[in-house]
This record gives C-alpha cells, structure tokens and sequence, in this order.
C-alpha cells in the first residue's frame, strides 16, 4: 500500500518523537560548538607520527631500499620497510574479497602510489622531512592501464606474487540464464545496445582515512583508534592478521567525518601503525593526506559494460544481455559478499518486469590502486541502475515512444510483487508508476516537453531525463550474505535505566547519517521513551555488540530492524512488570505510546518510566531483574527502496556546457524514520550523482600516472555548481521489516547519475547522439555535436 | 603536506624589503598573498630557503585614480577588486574578471601584484591586463621602473622582475572614450583553473569607430597571449557580428592549446572562437550604453 | 620564533618554526581542534577560519603571518554560554550531517551575513563556493545561512523572534 504519509499506526507524538518525526538531530549539539572528536583530534601521551612513503611510479621491481638518511634525521624514531614487516609475517594481508594485499612492497610495487616505507618520528612536519631522505632503486617494468590490455595474452603479469597466477584475471562471474536469453533476443523485433564505461570515481570524504594504534607495552593490549564503518570486522580481520588475540583488540571508531564506503577497507596505513605501535612502545598516529587518499584508497566504480535490450515493437522488454570487465586494480579489494563478485550487479533488470537475463563479466588486475565498491554503492547497484535506464532511455529513442511511456509500459506492477526477477532476487514491495507519475507531474512534464520543441526551433538546446530505479540494500540473509564468511547480521543492545533513561548500543557506525537521533527514535516509538533520553553508542567494539557496520545502506534495514526487535522484547516484559504493578493480567492490559493501562479503565495505569523504576525495585518473585536485551537480526530479504527522477538541463552549443535548470526527486524508502535525515541523505546523494555525470573522475594516462589524485584534478562540485533539488515522496512499507522501513543513504547515488546524462543526451538526441559517457565534459559535448553535424560558433 | 624548513624574514618597511632584495634578490623569495606559493611549498615544489613576507608593508594595498591610470598597490586582495566601486567604474574588464579568479575565501588572501609576479598562464590578471594595456612598477633600491605587462610576461611562470626589484604597482591607462569589456572564463567548476578564458577590451571613437582593441588569452599557450592579429583587424572598424567572428578565427589561430584532460586542442581553440566573439559583442553593447 | 595571535579574542604567544600552517598551530598548539584538514591543495576549506574578520583558507597561511592579527574560529562563536545564531540555525535547518565541514561554512556564513545581511540563495552559493561539502548537497546549508541572516535581522531590528 502507497501513501504519501507515515501510516498512522506508527505514530507518537511530538514529545515522544518516534517514527515520521523531523526531530532535530542530537549529535548537532558537538558539531556546531567545533567539539567533534575525528580521529585526528585525538591525542595520546607520547604519541608519535606516521608518514608512509608511496612509489612514483605504476609498476616496478624494487632493487634496494636505503633508509639510512631518514633513520639519522633528528627526530625520527624508526623507519619500516616490507622487509621488516616480512620478517613478522606482516608484509602481506587478506583483502576483504579473499585476495591478498601487500602491506609495504617488498619484491615489487604494483600501482603508483603503492606504500613502500614508512616514517615514525615525533612530528609529522619531521616524518615528512624524513620521506625525502630515503633512497628507493626501482626498475621499471611496462605498466597496465586498460582491463582489456590486462587481459590480452602478452600483458605482462601483474600479480606474480600469487602461485597459480597465470594471467592478469581476477575474477569471472555470470547470473542469469543464458538459453533462456538467447530465446528472448531471437524473438526480438528490435535490439538496443550500449557501450558504456562508468568511470573510476572516489568517495573522497572530506576526512581523510587514519589511525592512531596504542599497543601498550605492559599488557600488550591493543586499542586502535580508527576511521572505520565496521569496527567489528575490523577488530577480526585485524586478530587474523596480526595474529593477536582478539579479546585483547580494542578498536574505537570515533566520530568520523564521511565515509561513503571508504572507511570499509583494511588499509595498509593501519597495520603498519599498529605494527609501529607494538615494536616501538609508543601509540603511533597515521593520517593520510589527500593525495595519498585519492591515489592509494578504495576506488569506486571503472566499470565497463556492454548491454543490450531485446525488445517488442511496442516497448515491451524480452530480455537483457550483460558483459562487463571491471577495472580492479593491483589488488582484489574490495568489500563485497562472497557469493557475488560483481556485487549486487545483477539487479540490473531494474524496475522492469521481463523474464530473461543473462549477466558475463570479468575483473582484470592492472597497475591501479585496488578497490571498486564504495561511493554509495551498494555493491555495485550504481553500475546496474545506470546501464538499465541508459538502455531503456535508449530504447525509448529507437522504437519511437516517449521515455516516460515506455517505462510505465515495462514496470513490475504492484500487485506482482513480492516479484522474482530473472537473477534471483525476490522485491519486497514496490510501486513504480505512482512514483514516475508524481515526478512527472512535479516537473509538468507536458509542458517542458513542450517547451523543448520550441527551444529547438530556435536553436537552444534543452533535454530531459529520467531514471526510474529499484536498489537492492540491507545485506543480508546469512544464506546467501557474508564477508569473509562473516554473515551479515546486526545487532542491538537496551538497557533501560531505573529513571526510564535508556542507552542502545549499536553493531553499526554512522559518519553523519545521524544513528544518534533515528535509532532513538525508533526505541522511542517502539517503548515509548522520548527519543531525547535515550543515549545511543556506536563504534566501541568493547562497549557495543557485534555488527558488520555501515554501508550499502544496510542499518536501517538490519540494525535498525535489530533495535525495533529488542526494544520490542523489552516492552514484553515491561507488560509483565506493568501487569504486576497494576495487579492485573497481561492479557487484560492496553499499550498507548509509553503507557500501559486497563482495558476500559484508561485512567488505571502505569508509564513506561514506573515499569522501568519497577524493574530494579518491584519485580514480580522469579522474574530476572532489570530490563535490558539484545538482538542479533538476520534479514530474511533484502529491502529494495526506488524512484522515480527527472532532470532538465539546458546545453551551450558553443561551449558544451550543460547547465540544470531542474531536478526533481521522488523516493520511496518504505517509512521514514525522521523525514528530515532522509531528505538530507537524499539532496547528498544527488549531489554525489551530479558529481559524477558532470566533472568527477580518475584516470590515467598511458605511463600509469593517476590523473585525479588531488582536489585540483579529482572534483567535487561547490553549492555553485550543484542543483537545486526538488524531493517528492511515496511511502511504500516493507512488509518484511519490522519497522516497514528500507534504508535510503545511496537512493540518490546509485538512481541520479542516469537521469542526468539521460538529459544531455535527450537535449542532442535529434541531432542522432546516443550516448556520452560521464564524465560528460564540455568538450565530449562539443564533440557530439560536431560530429552531428550542427557546430555553433556563436 | 608540510613544507620544508626556511629562514623568515618579515620587514616592515618598503626600504627593508628592497634593501633585503637588493642583497639576496637572487636567493629570497618574496610572500604576498601566498595563495600561490605555499600550495607548492606544502607538495615541496618549491623549497626556498629564505622566505620575505611582504605582506605588513603599508602603502601597497590602496587602489586609486591618477594621470589617467587607474592604480593598484601590489598587496591589493583579489576581493578588493571584487568589491571596488572605482575599478567598477573605471573598468570592465577587471569587473568582469575579479569574481572568477579561484574562489572567494582565496580571494581574501591572494594579491594582484602576487599573481601578476607568478606569472601562470592560466592566471587570470595578466590576461586582463595584456587586454587593457596594464603597466606594471618595478621598485629597487635604485629607482622605479614601468614595464608593460607585454614586455613583463616572459614566459610559462618567468617575468623580467630583476632580483633586486618589487613588483610594487598595477597601472591600467582609463578609458579616452566610450568603452567596454569582457572576460569570460570557462572553468569547470568555482576554483579550476580556465580551461579557456578570454580577456576583451573595446574604446570608440566619436564615430562609433574601434580606437583600441584588446584581446588576450589565458590557458592556452605556453604564456598569456595578445592575439594582436585580431586586434589590428578590429581597429577603426564598426563594431559588427561579421566582423567579430573574423576577429575570433584570427584570435582562435593565435592560441596554441594543448591537449589533455580538460579536452581536445581543437576543443579549446574553438572555444577561443566562441569567447572572442561573445566578449566582443558584450564589451561593444557596454560601450555603446557609455 | 615567537608569535603572539590573538585567538577568539585571547592573546597567546608560541613558539614555533616559521613553516608551522596556521591550521596546524589552532589544532595542536591552541588545542582547538574545531578547525580542520581536508586536503592538500587549498581547495576544499574545511580550515577556514576568520582572520581581522575576513574568511581564509587556515591551511594555506603560515601561523607567523597572522602575528599581531585576530583570528576567529568555530570556538569563539559560543558567547556567554548561548549559541551564535549561526549554530543554531544549521541544527534547526538539519545543514549538516557529518559535521567536518561545518565549523567553516558557520564562519563563512557568518562573514557574508556581515556584509550582505539578506542574501538571496544564489548570494550563498556564491559565497561558500570556496568550501567543499561532500554529505549535505548544500541545500540545507543555504537555508541554515538564510534562516541565521533571518534571526540576525530581527535581533537587529528590536522585533521578537519567531
């Protein structure tokens, strides 16, 4: 059932604060008086500082090493190379996705960029003196910088530390089913095809990635501050790793400033600090630059697809054939589910009911940093959404029927769900017209469409794209979900205070999502407490219970659903405490939010805060004192938020700037914990889309040189450059979850960068253009047009 | 990240600072603004040993108006362009340019005399100036000297400033007569430098005739560039669209743009063409509202 | 050598190296962390501070340039215990989420209102376009900076709020 509300059912009032409430958000109160703690604002007693030495250069043998100068400079207390780290066993590490990573290089350096040394000194200005001061022989060998050339029979061989290593393939993977789709496209009146690259991007959150490692020296007890969205994964991965016992790592992820996935990997910086830490006595601080994080961290996306739409002549889709190889760079990295090499990639039917699919693809290894899943993501659905809407946007161009049409003629229906798509997934709920209808009637869609006919007799330039996308988040099921064979459950603790205060300690990690302010209100909602007493704890892997963490917009739909769970058990037995102060029997009791009473005698009954004193002072005889529970919530599917997003832009044909006069979002995250969060998530999530489509890549020329390793190449739009959004909503629950919510942080990421470049290729479509890949620059505008034919000097 | 160790010096006189230059010129590097030198500084691009901040010198931050130049101290913050009424009246093109030079906190900080001194090519002001006939002063111990902006601009990131000397001054000649210009900058987002920018600068006669026309461009080639062909085209003809678009192919054959991620070379010039013809016909409707 | 600053109204003196950025003597010689670091290019801001009332890019100015001036940061915007109208509008206008950049675009906008005590949308776009956002999409921004020049006009003006 749609609405364009939060259902009454869920509501509490204003005091209370639960679910549907805009509640202002509690952490703000630190942020705005500049009283964050970020990982770099901590310091320890005796702390030292890490810098860590990078190769130049993309692909090389190391000949020799002489740290010498730098270990003689004043204030430098040790210098570590891979060799060192080998003699511990330390200079290579598992990889969330089962490969291995070197730590520091020993043999050979195999993206530029690579970590080869690092400095311990007692200032960071020193550590960076000393970088200078060390000596590194390296012979260069020829560089792969194409995942096709990767995979050609003569490409020189990237990764021949791995024994069994042949070639420079990390990867094959299908879904889907073959016959069936070959049936499909042999009964095709029309094929559409695309040849698109979706480029390596970066979630470059304005914090950069850092460490401060304290190993103390008495009880070898390790506490590791770290920017981190899984810091319980982290604390295994890291007991595997370093061979410490696990009990005796401590990992504390403080408040941290933007993650988007890039805070999700094991980065060499970290080991090393702790190593440092250990050897040295001392804790160690590593914060990386920029630089350092836009040319060595986990990379997004590099993603090349070819797609191909079988179609009817009146729009109907009969299948969809899918080949990729993804650019994985020098290591296999990147934090995925096991199972599925490409993410969750196959989604890529989309909001679309056909029954046949079939999806081949490859990752090569190449001179790169290693990475592809991250930048709100979510396992790589950005790549599915963006190849399934350029199709059918396509699509739409070939057959002759209008973009909005020949979506609403191929939606799943919301009576056919839950739906089985033809890779597997089974979709919760959805309702794809009421959402395109909405949006197109925000954006008078008419009227525009109008309006552009009238531009082109003139001269001007005006386009207008639509994206209709279905996501698939909150993994997962243990079946089927797990990193590094680590299911991908989630957790809550509650424990109610005697004065009816509460705190929730939480297994995931926001970095500005505001957990703080939204999994209290869903306590509150659940128990009645006012979201504002209730403390919520997140990133102490001492103080909180196991999670996986943070990303592929998973908390809502497993941590959040862990919470509405416990507190659910809690208000169970807070029925029973209230039936014993009331005297009556459990069955015989009604629940109003934070109160229970007398069925027909309203004004017999006890609040929530009486239960809680009560559970300390006056519980029944047998009954466990107290009133504090866990949960551990395995998700029996995944949520699958959607929209529907049209945007209209204006082209220069002089220039090839492409400016957008309007941008209008319809989402549907099921229910909205705090509209006011999800709006805020959803504007990011635009902007990041934006990013993408208009100005933000990395690449790299054809001597291995990272093009986008600063702020200066790499960018990231300023409020001038970004659009005003327009959000609408439809609210479509998930009748799965507990709380009928689906998650939302990368709705906006993973649906707008298509609707984007579907207008700046509807703007030039008469003129035949079908496609310009993002970046879509000034100057691949420039060149579309003249290539049509229709250059303007004026 | 951290820049390398270096002696500061900060004088607090005009005298002190020439005197320091007039010994050590040729080992010292001057800081102004330091929106330029201290980002390399920090990536060790540059690593000078002896630092001058001239940044406390007084009398160099005013602009003012005399014997037909309007002039600018060298300490003059890119902002004081942006909010100054005299260069508002005086001069379009600066107008114009002023607001798109990197981005508005920078423009607290980073100087005209600082960026004219850098000497990059896709630096804004010496487009600018190149368009308006700008002077800069030299200052030393000896004397003074006025050397025009196309004499100043040597090459990528090298002027004729001798060691001894302080860029001291900024001078643009007033408009004689009714006169406009533009300058257009093609950036790829607030901060970037120009893919392509294009400085225009149109006088007229009492007959409505080009006196004076300046073109210059930034970002491609290896210096700022007077495209001097189309400018000796433009004079004592009437302003016109046909005319404009002759200038901007000669103005277009000029540039000398190189490839690379910012697009095609052909790309760039043929935003040359678009530029010239677009600042052209904007600078002759401001003239002709004169 | 030695450099006296006067930090949120406060003289304090340092000793320090000439190279030390003024960014890096807020943060761990003034302990007022508040201030921070995002890049290495000068080009994100998320360390501007005021310097005599002015925004800049703290990670682009050595500590010995800003002697003898005022330097303001996110710290001396809370008076007597009361939040700056600032603050308190980001929070009621949800303009930030993870906080990093936040303690500039306070200060920056607080710097336009200064001088333009009712700017349009655009006005505010165009003056944080020096400082880089990577959560928010800057629309909550815009409106946090517009409801704060909103509260300050009617502080001004004598009239009760709301």
């Amino acid at each position: 059932m749609t609405t364009t509300e939060v259902p009454s059912e869920l509501s509490t009032p204003p005091e209370i604060g639960g679910l549907g409430h805009s509640l202002k958000r509690k952490e703000d109160a630190r942020f705005i008086q500049g009283a964050g703690n970020y990982l770099d604002d901590i310091t320890l007693p005796h702390m030292l500082h890490m810098a860590i030495l990078r190769s130049p250069v993309p692909h090389a043998r190391i000949n020799s090493i002489d740290t010498a100068a730098a270990q003689a400079l004043p204030g430098v207390v040790a210098v570590v190379t891979g060799a060192d780290l080998a003699a511990h066993g330390l200079a290579w590490m598992p990889t969330m996705s089962g490969d291995t990573q070197a730590v520091l290089a020993t043999d050979k350096v195999r993206f530029q960029g690579q970590e080869v040394a690092a400095v311990i000194a007692e200032s960071p200005y020193i550590a960076w003196d000393a970088l200078e001061l060390i000596e590194v022989d390296y012979d260069q060998l020829p560089p792969v910088v194409d995942p096709h050339q990767a995979m050609a029979p003569d490409a020189p061989l990237i990764r021949d530390d791995k024994e069994g290593q042949a070639d420079n393939r990390c990867y094959h993977w299908e879904a889907g089913d073959k016959e069936a789709t070959d049936r499909a496209f042999a009964e095709a009146d029309a094929v559409v095809a695309l040849d698109t690259h979706y480029p390596r991007s970066h979630p470059s959150p304005l914090e950069t990635c850092g460490c401060v490692a304290d190993v103390s020296p008495a009880t070898k007890h390790v506490t590791i501050y770290m920017t981190s969205q899984a810091p319980h994964a982290h604390r295994t991965v890291f007991a595997l790793v370093a061979g410490l016992p696990e009990e005796n790592i401590r990992i504390i992820s403080p408040d941290i400033g933007g993650g988007f996935g890039n805070k999700v990997p094991v980065y060499p910086g970290y080991v090393v600090a702790t190593a440092a830490s250990l050897l040295i006595g001392r804790p160690v601080k590593w914060v990386e630059s920029r630089s350092e994080n836009l040319i060595s961290t986990g990379f997004a996306r590099d993603y090349y697809m070819h797609g191909e739409l079988a179609l009817r002549n009146d729009g109907r889709i009969l299948g969809l054939r899918v080949g990729m190889v993804s650019d994985n760079g020098a290591f296999y990295a990147d934090a995925q589910p096991t199972k599925f090499r490409a993410g969750l990639f196959h989604i890529v039917t989309g909001s679309y009911d056909f029954p046949a699919a079939h999806i081949v693809t490859d990752g090569a290894y190449t001179n790169k940093a290693p990475g592809g899943v991250a930048y709100r993501c979510s396992f790589r659905v950005t790549e599915a959404s963006y190849l399934i809407e350029r199709l059918v946007q396509n699509a739409a161009y070939e057959l002759g029927i209008d973009p909005a049409e020949i979506r609403m003629r191929n939606f799943i229906q919301p009576e056919q769900f839950p739906y089985h798509s033809a890779t597997g997934f089974v979709y919760d709920s959805g309702n794809y017209p009421a959402a395109l209808k909405l949006a197109l009637e925000m954006v008078g869609y008419d009227d525009i469409r109008r309006e552009q006919q009238a531009a082109r007799a003139e001269g001007r330039l005006i386009g207008i794209g639509i994206a209709s996308f279905t996501e698939v988040v909150g993994a997962g099921h243990s079946k089927d979900y797990d990193i590094l064979g680590l299911k991908m459950f989630d957790s809550a603790e509650l424990r109610v205070h005697p004065t009816g205060k509460a705190i929730l300690k939480l297994g995931v990690k926001a970095q500005g999502q505001g957990h703080e302010t939204t999994f209290a209100q869903i306590v509150a909602n659940e128990l009645g407490i006012p979201a504002n007493d209730i403390l919520v704890m997140e990133g102490d892997t001492d103080n909180t219970p196991y999670g996986l963490g943070t990303y592929a917009s998973r908390s809502t739909p497993v941590g959040g659903a862990a919470t509405a769970v416990v507190a659910r058990k809690l208000r169970d037995k807070a029925r029973k405490l209230a039936a014993h102060l009331l005297e009556a029997a459990e069955e015989d009791l009604e629940w109003e939010p934070g109160r229970f009473f007398v069925k027909g005698a309203h004004d017999r009954g006890v609040t929530i805060q009486d239960v809680a004193f009560a559970a300390y002072t006056n519980f029944p005889e047998g009954m466990e004192p107290g009133l504090e529970g866990v949960h551990y919530y395995d998700p029996p599917n995944m949520t699958y938020p959607f929209g529907s997003y049209v945007v209209v832009v204006e082209v220069d044909a002089g220039t090839g700037q492409w400016k957008v006069l309007r941008m209008i979002a319809v989402d549907d995250c099921g229910v909205r914990i705090n509209p006011m969060i999800v709006e805020g998530q959803i504007h990011g999530g635009l902007t990041e889309g934006f990013a993408m489509a208009n100005m933000q890549f990395i690449t790299f020329d054809e001597d291995g040189n990272c093009i986008g390793s600063n702020f200066m190449d790499y960018l990231i739009p300023t409020a001038w450059e970004t659009p005003h959004f327009e959000l609408g909503l439809t609210v479509t629950p998930s009748p799965h979850h507990p709380i009928g919510a689906k998650g939302v942080g990368e709705s906006a990421t993973v649906g707008s960068p298509a609707a984007y470049v579907n207008a700046v290729v509807d703007a030039l479509a008469h003129l035949g253009v079908r496609n310009l890949d993002m970046p879509v620059l000034p100057h691949k505008v420039w060149a579309a047009i003249n290539e049509a034919g229709a250059r303007s000097t004026t | 990240m951290y820049p390398a160790t270096f002696d500061y010096l900060a004088p607090t006189s005009v005298e002190e600072a020439l005197s320091i230059l007039a010994e050590r010129g040729d080992e010292v590097k001057v800081l102004a603004g330091g929106q330029s030198l201290i980002p390399m500084m920090k990536l060790r691009f540059a690593s000078p040993s002896t630092l001058v901040d001239i940044g406390r010198l007084p009398g160099l931050s005013d602009i003012g108006e005399t014997d037909g130049y309007l002039r600018l101290g060298a300490l003059v913050r890119h902002n004081d362009v942006v909010d100054s009424e005299l260069v508002r009246r005086t001069n379009h093109t600066m107008t114009a340019a002023a607001p798109w030079i990197a981005d508005p906190v920078v423009r607290n900080l980073g100087t005209i005399g600082g960026s004219l001194a850098h000497a990059d090519p896709e630096g804004d002001w010496a487009s600018v100036m190149l368009a308006c006939g700008g002077e800069i002063v030299a200052t030393s111990t000896t004397g003074e000297r006025v050397v025009p902006v196309t004499e100043f601009i040597a090459d990528m990131f090298t002027t004729t400033l001798r060691p001894d000397e302080l860029l001291t001054e900024v001078r643009v000649p007033k408009y004689q007569g009714p006169a406009g210009g533009t300058y257009l900058k093609l950036e790829r987002k607030i901060g970037d430098y120009a893919t392509v920018a294009v400085a225009t600068h149109l006088e007229l006669g009492g007959d409505g005739r080009i006196t004076n026309a300046g073109i210059a461009l930034t970002s491609v080639a290896p210096k700022n560039t007077k495209a001097i062909d189309a400018e000796r085209l433009l004079v004592g003809q009437l302003p016109g669209d046909e005319l404009f678009a002759e200038a901007a192919e000669l103005a277009a054959q000029a540039s000398d743009p190189k490839t690379d991620v910012r697009g095609p070379a052909e790309y760039k010039r043929d935003v040359v063409r678009v530029f010239v013809r677009r600042g052209l016909a904007k600078a002759a409707e401001l003239a002709s509202a004169a | 050598m030695e450099t006296t600053i006067t930090i949120n109204g406060v003289a304090r003196t340092f000793d320090i190296e000439p190279r030390v950025l003024l960014v890096d003597l807020l943060r761990t010689r003034a302990g007022l962390t508040g201030t921070h670091i995002g890049c290495d290019t000068t080009s994100c801001g998320v360390c501007t501070v005021l310097l005599d009332g002015r925004p800049v890019k703290s990670c682009t100015v050595f500590a010995v340039q800003a002697a003898g001036r005022e330097v303001t940061t996110v710290e001396g915007l809370v008076k007597n215990g009361e939040l700056h109208p600032i603050q308190a509008a980001f929070k009621e206008e949800h303009g930030l989420q993870c906080g990093y950049c936040t303690p500039a675009m306070m200060l920056v906008g607080m710097a336009l209102i200064e001088r333009n005590p009712d700017p349009s949308d655009e006005e505010v776009r165009w003056a944080i376009s020096g400082n880089l956002c990577r959560c928010t999409g800057y629309m909550n921004i815009v409106k946090a900076i517009r409801r704060a020049a909103s509260e300050m006009r009617r502080a001004a003006e004598g009239s009760p709020v709301g």
